[in-house]
């Protein structure tokens, strides 16, 4: 179906909104041959309806069209977001339609829509009040152009499902005939919008059905991967397999003549790309091309080499952060009873469903891209920095995400490469499709590390002193060196913090030493889904933490609301265990129960998960309870298979044969407890995968009577 | 050359004998709607069937696809969404991304025509395609609504 896109400044009022990079290149006429269903141009005005505000567009027949500018990767936010929007627009659930903001449109509007930044499970938890203040404003404008049509008080009107009635007189408009009208009336001063109490939400808070289902069961849903435009091109890259290497040299010729290539370009020193006009030949052509690399100075580092640098950073003398209060080192020494301990996980990969992706066209003063980002910001101010085509004749049109899981955010590798490619064939749309291998292999993982622990007892089993040493890669290192100041990176104690907004450890010890040490390698390391700092130092039972959480209440309750649900201390049948786990972080305190069996050959089953979440409020407790659920399925995955080794300077697992996924025979039983306090707004997508491996190894603890120390379970002998 | 029958049409497509047949479908015929996930038929994202049969489609040669071979893809499972596997999906909002459900779809339908009431083990051995995000809990759910669904019809 072809779609045509029209933007014509001049006929538009005010508020009327003008599609992107139209503002600044006065029009905008581009032809589109994108399935139906996918449109990257907001309602507008001339196609009848009218924009009330920046959130809202409201069409004749009563739809109301809500924007959202955060990204869709599976998490719900679309729906979400609509429901608190709706919720206070008091609009007809059933009329409800979602389209999504362009960066350019953010842009050209003075990020009218604010940041478009989706990670760190701040999709909801960072725009709620705002985007409720949108619906809020919107509905105070139509109640307004409702009073000014009939000449009656605002304050006699009463509002229900998109329709205001004057009951006085007996008349009653719904928001289709009033939106024109609203859109000319003055916005409400901000400081005057009172936003409904939590208490008395009808939509939001409510476990209403995705917005966003239909197009996912037919096959109609249009993912970035899927994208086809006039004249496109295909492409498939190969980076130098090692981390840092370089492009030697390579012989075209061997692949001349072979159907439907038409150029090989090198990309940026490091990487070689066949574009082709089908993917599948392009890749058939480079595999078929003699590559030679200039792989470095990392041939030869391996997973045992940086555990070797991590072991070595466990005894260093500098640290590069820390938390302290009294003097963990003497309580311990002094102990009655000392404990310690060592564990270590490996790089993982987020091996995303869909591949990396972006499909980019750069013309001599236009440039766009059409990629499924979490931070389709960054990707227009990649687009721009790569194209060399200012800001403004820029546009990026957002797909949903086939995954995302911190892959997609900050780092934009994949419009950078697009581009490159895409600028060797001007005014053609290149799609560049990594294929699983080159998307395993050029990650930014999540980081290596190890931990050591140490703890001191006193005669009662009381916990006296606690030394957590956690050495590993910098985050920050890789993506944004600013964040480490003065050789202190805060970031990497993620979950022990002691300020109790975001994710603060949630039991009180009297000497307590928590330290970073830094141990940077070649591999590129970023955010993956959740924190994962690994809390299986509790070998101890539910009391030992309670006793050690009281000052937590947030926490605590989180704990026991898991506990209670899980029957904790009631039998279970036999060879069965339980283990549990609590953690906080996006802002949301999360406790998890295990109930796991391992079998006299060493075979783990994981039977059942209890896992309780407090993330302050709940806007779609159906989506909450498939986001834990999700988050068992990725954090069991880490647990039982996950592990990027390193060989010769490169990454060795390149597909799911050995980056093995969790199936569906081995999910267990999830059970959702949410116990939302009311406290603070909190992630929902990452915080309770950080309670899966924990609770699982502590289970298994309580099943072999040995401790697990080291992810993951594929390589541990357990009986 | 090769002559296809999908979704009951017949195709004629231009493409080397050792293309995968899901890269023909998805680039030569341009129904998208069936993934690729990895290639080496480890996640199933590319599940289609073939003469009723749950197969993974980027590890067959479109060489040796028949004419007469029956494909069918996630298109062309119901005219409107109207496989009970697909109003089972939707009551149980089972996706996430939704990138893997085409394929999880595919399978579960292939799983019914077989085993009309599947037991969970024969869902267990039925159901091996990968989600990255999880929602493994709901398409077992989902399967069974369909089964029952099935068995009224
Ligand atoms: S793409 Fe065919 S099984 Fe993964
Ligand atoms: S729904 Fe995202 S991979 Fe299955």
């Amino acid at each position: 179906m072809k779609k045509t896109l029209r933007g014509n400044a001049a006929k538009f009022s005010r508020r009327t909104f003008i599609v992107g990079s139209a503002a600044a290149g006065g029009g905008l006429a581009l032809g589109f041959n994108l399935p139906s269903g996918f449109d990257p141009a907001l309602a507008q005005s001339a196609d009848g309806g009218a924009e009330v505000n920046a959130w809202v567009f409201v069409k004749p027949d009563d739809t109301c069209v809500i924007r959202i500018a955060r990204s869709e990767m599976g998490q719900g936010t679309i729906t979400g977001l609509a429901q608190l929007v709706a919720e206070e627009l008091e609009c007809d659930w059933k009329k409800v339609q979602v389209e999504r903001v362009t960066p350019g449109q953010n842009l050209a509007r003075k990020r009218a829509w604010g940041e478009m930044s989706t990670g760190g499970s701040r999709g909801i938890r960072t725009s709620h009040d705002y985007v409720r203040r949108g619906g809020a404003a919107a509905r105070t404008m139509l109640l307004q152009a409702a009073a000014d049509e009939w000449k009656v008080p605002v304050s006699e009107l009463t509002v229900a499902d998109g329709v205001i009635t004057h009951a006085a007189s007996a008349r009653s408009l719904s928001y289709g005939k009033l939106a024109a009208a609203a859109a000319k009336v003055e916005a409400p001063d901000p400081k005057t919008i009172r936003l409904k109490d939590p208490k008395d939400w009808k939509i939001a808070g409510k476990p209403l059905k995705r917005l966003d289902t239909a197009d996912k069961l037919d096959g109609s849903k249009i993912f970035g991967i899927d994208v086809r435009l006039p004249g496109m091109l295909c492409a498939v890259i190969k980076d130098c397999p090692v981390f840092g290497g370089k492009v030697a040299s390579y012989d075209e010729a061997k692949i001349a003549g072979r159907p439907g290539v038409r150029k090989v370009v090198k990309v940026k020193d490091t990487a070689v790309a066949v574009v082709a006009d089908t993917w599948w030949r392009a890749k058939a052509a480079l595999e078929a091309l003699p590559i030679l690399w200039d792989e470095g100075a990392n041939a030869s580092v391996s997973s045992a080499t940086i555990a070797e640098r991590m072991k070595e950073g466990l005894a260093a003398e500098v640290t590069n952060g820390d938390r302290r209060n009294g003097d963990a080192l003497k309580a311990i020494e002094t102990a009655a009873k000392k404990v310690e301990a060592v564990y270590s996980t490996p790089f993982l990969a987020h091996a995303t469903m869909e591949p990396m992706n972006a499909t980019v066209r750069v013309s001599a003063n236009k440039a766009e891209a059409w990629v499924p980002t979490q931070n389709a910001e960054a990707s227009l101010a990649a687009l721009s920095e790569a194209s060399g085509v200012p800001l403004a004749q820029c546009e990026v049109y957002r797909t949903d995400l086939g995954g995302g899981f911190g892959r997609r955010g900050g780092t934009q590798d994949f419009v950078h490469k697009a581009v490159a490619i895409a600028k060797e064939f001007p005014g053609l749309p290149i799609k560049l499709i990594w294929s699983r291998e080159e998307d395993q292999a050029h990650d930014f993982y999540r980081p290596m590390s190890q931990c050591r622990l140490a703890a001191g007892l006193d005669a009662n089993g009381n916990l006296v002193g606690l030394h957590v040493r956690i050495c590993g890669q910098s985050i920050n290192a890789t993506l944004n060196p600013a964040g480490i100041v003065n050789g202190k990176d805060r970031r990497q104690l993620q979950g022990l913090w002691e300020e109790p907004d975001n994710a603060q450890l949630g039991y009180t010890v009297p000497n307590l030493l928590i330290e970073y040490v830094m141990r940077n390698t070649h591999v590129p390391v970023g955010p993956w889904r959740g924190v994962n700092t690994n809390q299986n130092a509790g070998k101890d039972p539910l009391d030992f933490r309670r006793a050690l959480m009281s000052k937590h209440p947030r926490h605590l309750a989180v704990l026991n609301a898991a506990a209670e649900k899980a029957d904790w201390g009631k039998p279970l049948p036999p060879g069965v265990h339980h283990g549990i786990a609590q953690f906080m972080n996006q802002g949301s305190t999360s406790a998890a129960v295990a109930e796991v069996s391992v079998s006299d050959r060493g075979q783990v089953k994981v039977h059942r998960m209890v896992v309780a979440l407090d993330c302050g409020y709940v806007v779609n407790p159906d989506q909450v309870a498939a986001q834990i659920e999700g988050t068992v399925a990725y954090g069991l995955t880490a647990t039982l298979y996950g592990e990027c080794r390193v060989r010769d300077g490169r990454m060795v697992d390149l597909n799911f044969d050995s980056y093995p996924i969790m199936r569906l025979a081995e999910m267990p039983k999830v059970e959702a407890v949410l116990v939302p306090s009311g406290d603070a707004w909190g992630g929902v997508g990452e915080p309770s995968i950080s309670v899966v491996a924990p609770a699982v190894l502590n289970a298994i603890h309580a099943a072999t009577g040995k401790p697990v120390r080291q992810l993951p379970l594929k390589n541990v002998k357990l009986v | 050359m090769a002559r296809l029958n999908i979704n009951g049409s017949i195709r004629d497509v231009e493409a080397e004998p050792d293309t995968p047949l899901l890269w023909v479908i998805r680039e030569q015929v341009g129904l998208t709607g069936t993934k690729y996930g990895c290639g080496i038929a480890q996640c199933g994202a590319c599940s289609v069937h073939i003469n009723d049969e749950v197969q993974r489609s980027c590890s067959i040669r479109v060489g040796d696809v028949k004419a007469t071979d029956r494909i069918v893809t996630i298109e062309g499972l119901s005219s409107n969404g109207s496989h009970p596997v697909q109003k089972a999906w939707a009551a149980i909002d089972v996706p996430q991304c939704g990138y893997c459900q085409s394929g999880q779809i595919m399978a579960a339908a292939a799983l019914l025509k077989r085993t009309p009431r599947p037991t969970n083990q024969d869902i267990d051995e039925a159901m091996t395609n990968i989600c990255r995000c999880g929602t493994y809990q709901r398409i077992r759910a989902a399967v069974h609504m369909a089964a029952n669904d099935t068995s009224r019809t």
